[in-house]
């Protein structure tokens, strides 16, 4: 049994996404999602001599990209949130260079846009900061050479295996301004169910998701058919028919609005085996598909739970099993918030 | 229930909830294409012996395996090789086709780290192994031939 609660905290003062901008590789851009996207790289060298160099240079875009969307000028930003999943996390603090603004590298792995946004948000509630840009990414050929096999070797992937998607999003937080608003996030507890296969990320993921969102729950007092998307971040095929299973057994009923960012991102003919994975899968899924619907209101309230597995290579040599991680946080469209805090005042 | 007793039980949840394979599938791609690899060894080696009638068998055959060594690698170099290999799987694994693209395509991708700890080093990160093995298997060989 997954033993989960108070691990929520609350928003009053409207942290809202004013600005967002999602840049993916070019599979990302024949997959299902590709005409909500803001840039669709022609290559994945994006120009440059190395992966490495080129997921840099899309976080850049990404921060740019945001702050253009957002309407508001470079120097106006106040801090920069980022993570990624190389060692190190060389993309955030390498990308942060080109940026003059104040800096915290993140590592959660794949769950780091919803960490990012959660600690963005409790900084602008608590009004210390306004302009914070929460961003992450992955890159498919980096990840691969830290985490796998060279590009070019010839093996053949086991099918529970997922694809790292190549791709960066940003989310430009502040009080003031208009947009989508966060108004609570779950943080997440390290789970570790002993599993030990580098291939099945969604099978440890998915323990994660479950402790964070039977947390979530209970501390809202609310249930899945609350919301009019529940949405993880990169369990794949298999993490998410898990999930489903571990709720069913905790008596919460994950129906038709739950999905998964790993499933949505590429389309059925694209050889991806179980879905895509990586920082980059919810965070352009969410600056684009979600964030775009929020803003449209077809959905009002989403609760967007991004995942991460907390390995290294060198954990996974030795022998360790794999701990994963799960945090969460509720968007909602600006009407509905004031809708509910009009309610709330005529009580 | 201890949490040992809590993942076993979600490891074997899990095992059973993994949809399973044919292998037939995989084991027919590899048999074609890895006999296919070996019918053009075959007929490289024959050719030689009939356009060098002085050739000795053994010399053929070294020429053969180079010969398979240096297209496995161009292909590799060439980007083709890996998605040959996707569908043939063990098939161009098992010749030494899948030795020389183990040694081409960590030298690829790591000489953006220089050529010497980059390349050089990383050249045998996979077929390291295997040549580490092969060395002492005829190291003992070679002293069972010795003394029996």
């Amino acid at each position: 049994m997954i033993d989960a609660e108070n691990q929520t905290i609350y928003f009053k003062k409207k942290p809202h996404i004013i600005g967002n901008y999602a840049i993916v590789g070019p599979k990302e851009g024949k997959g299902s999602l590709n005409s909500y996207f803001d840039y669709i790289m022609k290559d994945d060298l994006f120009g440059e001599k190395t992966y490495e160099k080129a997921e840099r240079k899309m976080v850049e875009q990404a921060i740019m990209g945001a702050i253009d969307n957002a309407k508001i000028s470079p120097k106006d930003l106040k801090l920069l949130i980022c993570g990624d999943l190389l060692n190190q996390i060389i993309t955030s603090s390498f990308a942060a260079r080109a940026f003059d603004v104040p800096y915290i590298g993140l590592f959660g792995a794949c769950s780091t846009m919803a960490e990012s946004l959660a600690i963005g948000a409790s900084l602008v509630n608590a009004g210390y900061i306004d302009n914070v840009a929460c961003t992450t990414a992955s890159h498919f050929s980096t990840a691969e050479r830290q985490f796998r096999y060279p590009l070019e070797l010839g093996n053949q992937r086991p099918p529970t295996s997922q694809w790292t998607v190549t791709g960066a999003g940003c989310s430009i937080l502040s009080s003031k301004g208009s947009g989508p608003v966060i108004t609570c996030a779950t943080f997440g507890k390290v789970t570790d169910f002993g599993i030990m296969d580098v291939n099945n990320m969604g099978s440890v993921m998915a323990p994660s998701a479950a402790s964070t969102l039977i947390s979530h729950f209970k501390d809202t007092n609310t249930t899945p058919d609350d919301y009019d998307l529940v949405v993880t971040g990169d369990l794949g095929k298999l993490g998410s028919e898990i999930l489903l299973d571990l709720m069913e057994d905790h008596g919460y009923k994950l129906g038709t609005n739950y999905n998964d960012c790993g499933q949505i991102i590429f389309n059925g003919k694209q050889s991806v085996l179980m879905g895509g994975s990586g920082c980059g899968c919810s965070a352009t899924v969410l600056n684009s598909y979600i964030l775009k619907k929020v803003r449209t209101k077809e959905f009002k309230k989403v609760l967007f739970v991004a995942t991460g597995a907390l390995l290294s290579s060198t954990s996974t040599q030795q022998g360790d099993t794999i701990p994963g991680i799960a945090h969460a946080v509720v968007i909602e469209s600006d009407d509905e918030v004031d809708r509910k805090n009009a309610k709330k005042e005529s009580e | 229930m201890t949490e040992q007793e809590r993942n076993e039980r979600y490891n074997q949840y899990v095992e059973a909830k993994i949809a399973k394979t044919h292998p037939w599938p995989s084991l027919f791609n590899a048999f074609c294409i890895g006999g296919l690899i070996c019918v053009i060894g075959q007929l490289f080696n024959d050719m030689l012996l009939d356009v060098f009638p002085t050739l000795t068998t053994q010399n053929a055959w070294t020429y053969t395996l180079i010969f398979l060594i240096f297209i496995a690698s161009f292909l590799t170099g060439l980007g083709v090789f890996d998605k040959i290999a996707v569908h043939a799987g063990a098939g161009t694994i098992v010749p030494i086709t899948g030795f020389s693209n183990s040694i081409a395509s960590p030298a690829m991708e790591f000489k953006n780290e220089g050529i010497v700890f980059g390349m050089c080093a990383k050249m045998f990160v996979i077929a390291g192994p295997v040549i580490v093995f092969g060395t002492v298997a005829s190291i003992i060989v070679g002293l069972i031939y010795l003394f029996v």
